[in-house]
């Protein structure tokens, strides 16, 4: 547990291993870098940008999947990008650059190859989101919002990911990684650091960020067949009405009662 | 419940699955095995139909809106002005508040589901497009809705002339990249309008100036789902289950400190008391402490409320809200000082910004209750967090600032020691953390 770490003054203090317990605040992310005009956009992007603003009525409405495939290409939200999407879109850079910086899924320092987000909103965190999340960044030698060095892992606490009944869950690349616990999640890591391919625990084998971040912008990359129709737990109603045999009532039988519920009402009201 | 609903015609099973019926067949996802459980055949019934007689049909199912708000989905439909500027359906699908977790699933499964509804909803208030605004954090439910339009499309259900009746509807997924906020339905347009998700003033509702300023349908995704097995069983069909003012199944999400979490489909107006006796009760050896109706932005409910009946109005009466049904459940182990904190970070990190008192009064609150639950409060601590709470409540744009103050009062009137507590004795000392765990599910990894 993590209690040792928080500060005296009462302030939130869960902080990796090697940082100053004092003073969270000390290990500030690297300041983002937006002097690097070199960019691996190319005339195929450019047209696919085109491809995503054509789409809707008002080309306006593509910025927020146009913001996802320049992710695709760049690993992050790139000057350049900014500059191709506002000329594609007749807006203003700073039109671009204002919606970039308002959601937390566009990044603007270079993102790992794998997202690892912790779910630390009240009910995961409680269930031991919190043990998971101190962990994985003592693992990592990363806080919230950071890249391990070699660039293979973003570390994020996420906010509440509509997987509840699953907590606590792990994200990865935005496939649901359920039921967690310090030990899967490590090994999860472990596992992503040294290359081995690892499957969502209903969904599929998990893709790099960039890749996700393409299907994300509207392209498919083909593995929507793969997983179950559903984890356990969201068929749970499922199984304990097949198990005592309930079902909704057919409309034969919602009519009958309803039929039934009107002569007894006249009775009553013959009465 | 009995004596308030003694004259109901019909007492359905305890479950009753429609929307999740197909949740546990093998590829529910596919269209083949959509239409072999008798998909897309409400689209053909709907189409042969004059499109006011679909709106009535809603109308006279008495469905309320699955999304929180429970505003009644036909009468929405109902108000879109004839002024000529085209329609548009927009289906939230943002599913992000804390606690709700089945509109995730729904999509994941059978997203053809919502295709249909879609699509009959569409041509019932005349739309030629339709959205569905996708939260970006769950690629594979991205994946299968992206996928199930293409097939429908390849099917003939969506695209030019759908199904050889003459009427053309597109359909676009649209996936979010991270703001909670989207959920809030201006902010939700803002956001498909390619900017910053950030609520817009109402009046004028998005039914009279809402996507490009024309009239707009903004509809949750169980709403949307639930129009295909309406126009296929009826409106009395849908009215022989639930309650008065409360009518129809709906999915019901358990979460926390249960034996069996997971999604329940039964009729509205059941109990909690009853949900627990079908899925197997509180982890075992605990008891229940305090849970939330309706998500985190429902006032929080405890033991004394087992037996309220999980309607609208029950709910609302018992003084919180059915909200999307979101049943987190916590048990004697649990702080409720570090729920409500945690929430607060919550509300804290997805205020947009735009209205002072939510973006300035979530901050200062999640300052104190940070110190409370390190048992650093100071005396007076209490009655400034409903201050503060007083100061963000109904001063803002949307309802976010509203929902943050809601756990806050609504914890402090059940247990306001726990907060007093906080002035001498952190959180942990009293509600050791590691008594919450639980790992007891199998931990999912990675083959």
């Amino acid at each position: 547990m993590s209690h040792d770490v928080r500060r005296e003054d009462g302030r939130f203090g869960q902080v990796p291993a090697g940082v100053d317990a004092e003073d969270p605040n000390a290990h500030r992310p690297e300041p983002i870098d937006v002097s690097v005009t070199d960019t691996l956009i190319d005339d195929k992007t450019v047209d696919e940008l085109r491809q995503i603003a054509a789409r809707y009525p008002q080309s306006r409405s593509a910025m927020l999947p146009m913001l996802h495939l320049v992710q695709s290409v760049e690993g992050r939200v790139t000057p350049a990008g900014i500059e191709i999407i506002a000329q594609i879109l007749d807006v203003s850079t700073a039109d671009v650059s204002g919606v970039a910086t308002f959601y937390t899924m566009y990044k603007r320092r270079p993102n790992g190859e794998y997202n690892v987000g912790v779910c630390t909103t009240a009910l995961c965190a409680i269930m031991g989101g919190d043990d998971i999340f101190d962990r994985l960044s003592k693992e990592l030698g990363v806080g919230h919002d950071e890249t391990t060095p070699d660039g293979k892992i973003t570390l994020e606490r996420i906010e509440c990911n509509a997987a509840c009944d699953y907590a606590p869950v792990l994200m990865v690349n935005w496939e649901f990684l359920d039921n967690q616990d310090p030990d899967s999640a490590t090994e999860t890591v472990t596992k992503l650091r040294n290359g081995v391919e690892i499957t969502s625990t209903r969904g599929a084998r998990i893709t790099t960020w960039k890749q996700a971040e393409r299907v994300l912008a509207g392209y498919s990359d083909d593995r929507a067949d793969e997983g179950p129709t559903a984890g356990p737990a969201s068929q749970l109603g499922v199984r304990l009405a097949a198990e005592n045999n309930w079902k909704a009532p057919t409309p034969q039988e919602a009519a009958d009662a309803l039929a039934a519920a009107r002569a007894a009402e006249g009775e009553e009201g013959a009465k | 419940m009995t004596e308030t609903i003694s004259a109901e015609p019909y007492s359905p099973d305890p479950i009753t699955p429609v929307l999740t019926a197909n949740w546990g067949d093998d590829r529910a996802w596919k269209i083949t095995n959509y239409e072999r459980r008798g998909g897309y055949k409400a689209l053909r019934t709907a189409l042969q139909q004059p499109q006011g007689d679909l709106v009535q049909l809603v109308k006279d199912s008495q469905l309320r809106g699955r999304g929180g708000a429970g505003f009644p989905t036909g009468n929405k439909w109902g108000f879109l002005p004839d002024n000529g500027a085209p329609r548009y359906l927009v289906v939230n699908a943002d599913e992000s508040e804390p606690g709700a977790c089945k509109d995730m699933p729904l999509m994941m499964a059978s997203p053809h589901t919502l295709v249909e509804g879609i699509a009959i909803s569409s041509y019932a208030f005349n739309a030629h497009y339709a959205f569905i605004y996708v939260r970006g954090e769950v690629l594979h439910v991205i994946r299968r809705l992206q996928q199930a339009v293409r097939e429908a499309y390849s099917a003939g259900y969506l695209g030019r002339n759908m199904l050889g009746m003459g009427y053309d509807l597109e359909v676009i997924v649209h996936a979010g990249a991270g703001a909670y906020i989207c959920g809030e339905e201006t902010a939700l347009l803002d956001s498909l309008e390619g900017r910053r998700g950030q609520p817009r003033l109402k009046p004028p509702f998005p039914a009279v100036a809402g996507l490009y300023g024309s009239p707009t349908v903004i509809n949750n995704v169980e709403s949307i789902s639930t129009i295909p097995s309406i126009v296929a069983g009826g409106a009395d069909w849908f009215t022989s289950m639930g309650v008065d003012n409360g009518k129809g199944m709906g999915i019901f999400s358990l979460s926390g400190h249960v034996r069996n979490p997971g999604q329940i489909e039964v009729p509205l107006g059941t109990t909690l008391r009853q949900l627990l006796d079908i899925t197997g009760g509180i982890r075992e050896g605990h008891q229940l402490k305090f849970w939330t109706p309706g998500g985190s932005s429902s006032p929080i409910f405890t033991a004394e409320h087992l037996d309220t009946p999980l309607d609208y109005d029950s709910v609302a009466k018992a003084g919180s809200m059915l909200g999307t049904r979101s049943l987190q459940i916590f048990d004697e182990t649990t702080s409720v000082v570090r729920a409500v904190t945690r929430w607060l970070e919550f509300y804290k990190h997805e205020s947009c910004g735009k209205c002072t008192p939510c973006r300035e009064g979530t901050w200062w609150l999640v300052q104190i209750l940070k110190r409370i639950e390190a048992g650093q409060g100071q005396e007076g601590d209490v009655e400034k967090l409903l201050d503060i709470c007083d100061n963000v409540g109904g001063k803002s744009f949307c309802a976010l600032g509203d929902a943050a103050v809601t756990p806050i009062n609504s914890a402090i009137k059940h247990f306001r020691d726990e907060f007093e507590a906080g002035y001498h004795t952190p959180a942990w000392e009293l509600f050791p953390y590691e008594k919450n765990v639980i790992y007891a599910q199998p931990a999912g990894v990675a083959q």
